[in-house]
């Protein structure tokens, strides 16, 4: 009831309002401000006792922080790591707790001395507006006119002054050029859309690069798949870059259990249910590794796109929009799982010319 | 004759005699320093704990220059490829790795204290960013952004993404298999920008992901490029900070031509040194103590393997998040045999740009709707402004509801739910939850500053119950003190713009009136609802119509009824 100013609530909007008019007669429209308020000393500033002690704080604290230094310089002498990850961690703390001690100390020793024992009286200063006064703006503009003046330009030697601005803006083409050129490379952007997949690659292990025999593959079972290749090879750049994009997932289903898959009308891309899924996620390019075995998931880790491996791998939640790209695979005399070809669409994220 | 007696007068001190007097004599000479020194030695700055937040930021920045420094005599960014030769840790010995990634090893195990400055750098750039955005909060929600400081704001926004730039770069040099899942995601969303997007990717990696140029050009990045530029502008942002004066809280004899405070030395010098001290001895004390980003454990970058439950630094939690809540279907578009993935461009692209552009033109539209072109140096007590604190509160909504969403894996795991149920409350989370938070803390605001003209009307309440002799019961309210109340009324509480008619007095439409008639909208949903500040007036007028919040001379005599355990209002 205090705010009888205030209308109901449930207006759709309010306003609280001072009363202009009625009974204001006599007093100001606002209050007056009431200064500073007043002094209150600490207890420093009256009780010696409590100074003296708080210098007796102060000068402990900053021999603290000596201590921690030595101590700091002590740990990196007597406890050297040994190597192992606990050794490495014992040196780590010891050396770290020391100067954390040797900082610490300064900085509650500078803090107590600054709030205990230097003046606390608040003192005012003027502010005054930011702005230049009136006479030096006159003057700055009549310099820069003076300096315009000067330079024999304004309004006239128009092919000089086209010249030095055409200069100005492109001399940075001369580093610009060189740079931008060599940058990107090659710049063969063509190459998001292959991958070193081909007709008769063997599907090998990954890490080890062991080729698969059917016979290994059991039903159930999930294989993380790279290409045959060389061992030497697979210790190179190259390898690191061919691997982010021909990185494949294999699951053997029950073939029953394998709804579709990608393969195109007359054409055969699975083996006995086994399918070979690209690995790498058609939303930014995590590898996909989640399988879960009783839905045939295949849940991507980074933002949690899910695919139905027996449903041609399409996109049953999450940010992914495509389903990921089946290598098509078959077998070949000795028993190893090949593929058929290079993955028909690219791999990977989308980009503005993948279907180009 | 003038410069003649110039002269004698320069004369007329005696030659310094103490070694820092003539240190001091010989440095004037050839600086003129002691102009420096009489303007800053007892500078008034004001005091108050939050304006320690961006302190905080500095010192944390200055740690991060000490122990990157450490950290590259030891680094060396080389993504050729080499076998471990180190015996430890045992389960990286014989690997096939990037020099980078051995060397972080190395320094980690082999240099000593290497590990402890590699953990304190890290923590130390969670906290940079941290304390940036809690500066920032204080900084947004005290209106310390308002004329003449928009333009330091604009600097400290900058400082923020470039904050993120240098916590980006430098958590992928290490070349292991998280940060190169990182720089994978950030692959993907670089090839769905429109038109340029491949190229961008190829001019990012000097060809295509992974490449062996990368490691190499973001060291370039994290430690000239980034932290140059962060040094000028942390420069920049500190010299307008002293050119234009802290601002203050509001309070007694605090106005906004005067600062109040304590000088520059002793007290700020002795303080500043003291912060410093005690921030760079907490991220010591964490990087001794607790253990973060192990890259052994993870081993080097290998394209096939990814840990569930890998989570980004927190700064970067809300763009990962972003990508999360995104739905995938239906939103990528082919047109004219273009792809366009609207489902990684929106959430990576065009939802942070709408954050960050919030935050750019704030000022400018807050001083635009209010109609303001004066200095502030008090700030406002964020009850004051309803719509700005309630603006704020619910974008930062957004942003801990992106974030969160960025470890809805977390969330899954640790208490046991769905993660598709989880993604689907926070999609609709990330539209309700900020207008919700907007909404309620505009009426916290609004109810704050009715309780505020309540006490400043009729005082606290006393707890003390009294007994008429006609038999009323009513509780004693003591009056406010002058600075109490002064705190409560000094504030402006601005009306929406008033703006001219449609016609003018000959009847012809105004050139115009149509955008004038917008930003008044804008101008009425920021003020339409608003509390104005107790008068003297109206104190006066509750006083006189019969108030029973006082007692006055007769009714003295009464007989006190004790004190009552529930605060009766009346």
């Amino acid at each position: 009831m205090s705010d009888n100013q205030n209308p109901p609530a449930d207006t759709s909007h309010e306003v609280t309002v001072t009363p202009q008019t009625g009974n204001a007669v006599g007093h100001a429209e606002r209050f007056p401000d009431p200064g500073i308020p007043e002094h209150k000393h600490r207890l420093t500033d009256t009780d010696p006792r409590a100074a003296k002690r708080a210098e007796r704080t102060v000068t402990f604290l900053f021999v603290l922080s000596i201590l921690g230094t030595i101590g700091s310089i002590v740990a990196y002498v007597m406890v050297p790591p040994d190597g192992t990850t606990s050794g490495v961690r014992l040196s780590t703390l010891l050396i770290g707790l020391g100067l954390a001690v040797s900082l610490l100390g300064i900085g509650v020793a500078g803090i107590h001395w600054a709030k205990a024992l230097m003046g606390d009286k608040e003192m005012v200063q003027e502010r005054h507006p930011l702005a230049s006064d009136d006479a030096t703006r006159a003057d700055a503009v009549k310099d820069l006119n003076d300096g315009l003046e000067d330079s024999g330009v304004v309004g006239r030697r128009g092919v000089l002054k086209g010249a030095f601005f055409g200069a100005l803006a492109l001399f940075p083409l001369a580093i610009a050029v060189p740079l931008i050129g060599s940058v990107g490379g090659d710049w063969n952007i063509s190459a998001f859309k292959h991958t070193m997949w081909k007709r008769g690659t063997r599907l090998a292990i990954d890490p080890s690069g062991r080729p698969i025999k059917v016979a290994d593959v059991t039903v159930g079972s999930v294989f993380h798949v790279i290409p045959e290749t060389t061992e030497e090879f697979r210790e190179s750049h190259e390898w690191i870059t061919e691997k982010s994009k021909a990185v494949v997932l294999m699951v053997r289903l029950n073939p029953e259990d394998l709804r579709t898959d990608q393969s195109p009308e007359g054409e055969t891309w699975s083996h006995e249910g086994i399918v070979a899924y690209s690995k790498i996620c058609t939303h930014v390019g995590c590898p996909v590794a989640l399988y879960e075995q009783q839905t045939h998931h295949l849940l991507c880790p980074c933002h949690q796109s899910t695919f139905d491996i027996a449903d041609s791998a399409k996109v049953v939640f999450g940010p992914a929009n495509r389903r990921l790209p089946q290598l098509p695979i078959t077998v070949d005399d000795e028993g190893y799982l090949i593929a058929q070809d290079d993955f028909a669409e690219p791999i990977g994220p989308s980009f503005w010319e993948r279907l180009k | 004759m003038s410069t003649a007696t110039h002269d004698t007068k320069r004369e007329a001190p005696a030659k310094p005699t103490t070694p820092v007097g003539k240190a001091a004599d010989y440095l004037d000479q050839r600086t003129s320093i002691g102009v420096a020194v009489k303007e800053f030695a007892r500078k008034v700055f004001p005091d108050h704990w939050s304006f320690m937040l961006g302190e905080i930021a500095l010192f944390s920045f200055v740690v991060l220059i000490a122990s990157g420094f450490f950290l590259t005599m030891f680094f060396e960014p080389s993504m050729a490829l080499t076998t471990y030769e180190g015996e430890h840790p045992a389960n990286m010995h014989g690997q096939l790795m990037s020099v980078a990634f051995a060397s972080t090893l190395d320094m980690s195990f082999e240099v000593r204290g290497g590990l402890l400055m590699r953990q304190i750098h890290h923590w130390s750039a969670l906290i940079f960013m941290a304390s940036i955005v809690v500066h920032m909060m204080r900084v947004f929600f005290t209106g310390a952004f308002r004329k003449p400081r928009e333009l330091n704001w604009i600097v400290g926004l900058v400082l923020m993404i470039l904050g993120l730039a240098a916590g980006f770069s430098g958590y992928s040099l290490p070349d292991d298999v998280l940060s190169g899942n990182g720089l994978r995601i950030t692959d993907g969303v670089i090839k769905s920008i429109p038109v340029i997007g491949s190229f961008m990717s190829y001019l990012v990696f000097g060809g295509e992901f992974p490449g062996h140029h990368i490691v190499p050009r973001l060291f370039t990045i994290h430690i000239f490029v980034v932290p140059g530029i962060l040094l000028a502008l942390i420069a920049l942002h500190l010299f307008l900070m002293v050119l234009q004066k802290h601002t203050q809280y509001p309070g007694g004899g605090r106005t906004d031509k005067n600062v109040v405070g304590y000088p520059a030395a002793p007290v700020y010098v002795a303080k500043m040194t003291g912060n410093f001290f005690i921030v760079a001895g907490v991220l010591t004390l964490m990087g001794a103590t607790m253990a973060i980003n192990n890259v052994w454990n993870y081993g080097p970058f290998d394209p096939s393997p990814v840990s569930a439950g890998a989570q980004p630094d927190w700064y970067m939690l809300f763009l990962e998040g972003s990508l999360r809540l995104m739905p995938g279907q239906g939103t990528e578009w082919v047109i004219g045999g273009f792809t366009l993935p609207l489902n990684v461009l929106v959430p990576a692209v065009v939802i942070p740009g709408i954050l960050f552009t919030f935050l750019f033109v704030y000022p400018f539209l807050e001083a635009r709707v209010t109609g303001d072109d004066k200095e502030h140096h008090v700030l406002d007590r964020p009850r004051n402004k309803p719509v700005r604190t309630g603006l704020g509160v619910g974008f930062l909504t957004a942003f801990i509801i992106l974030a969160l969403a960025g470890s809805n894996d977390l969330i899954a795991t640790h208490f046991g739910l769905s993660i598709n149920s989880i993604t689907w409350v926070f999609r609709f989370l990330l539209f309700v939850g900020p207008v919700f938070a907007y909404y309620i803390t505009k009426r916290i605001c609004l109810g704050l500053q009715r309780k505020d003209r309540e006490l400043v009307l009729h005082g606290h309440e006393s707890g003390r119950i009294v007994r008429f002799a006609n038999g009323e019961y009513i509780e004693v309210h003591t009056p406010l003190d002058e600075q109490e109340r002064w705190l409560r009324v000094n504030y402006e509480a601005p009306a929406p713009l008033a703006i001219a008619p449609k016609t003018d007095a000959r009847g012809v439409k105004r050139k115009g009136y149509g955008s004038d008639k917008r930003w008044q909208g804008l101008s009425r949903f920021f003020y339409e609802d608003r509390v104005e500040p107790v008068t003297p007036a109206e104190v006066e007028a509750a006083h006189s119509h019969g108030e029973h919040d006082e007692l006055t001379g007769s009714e003295r005599q009464t007989v006190e009824a004790g004190v009552g355990t529930t605060s009766q209002e009346h």
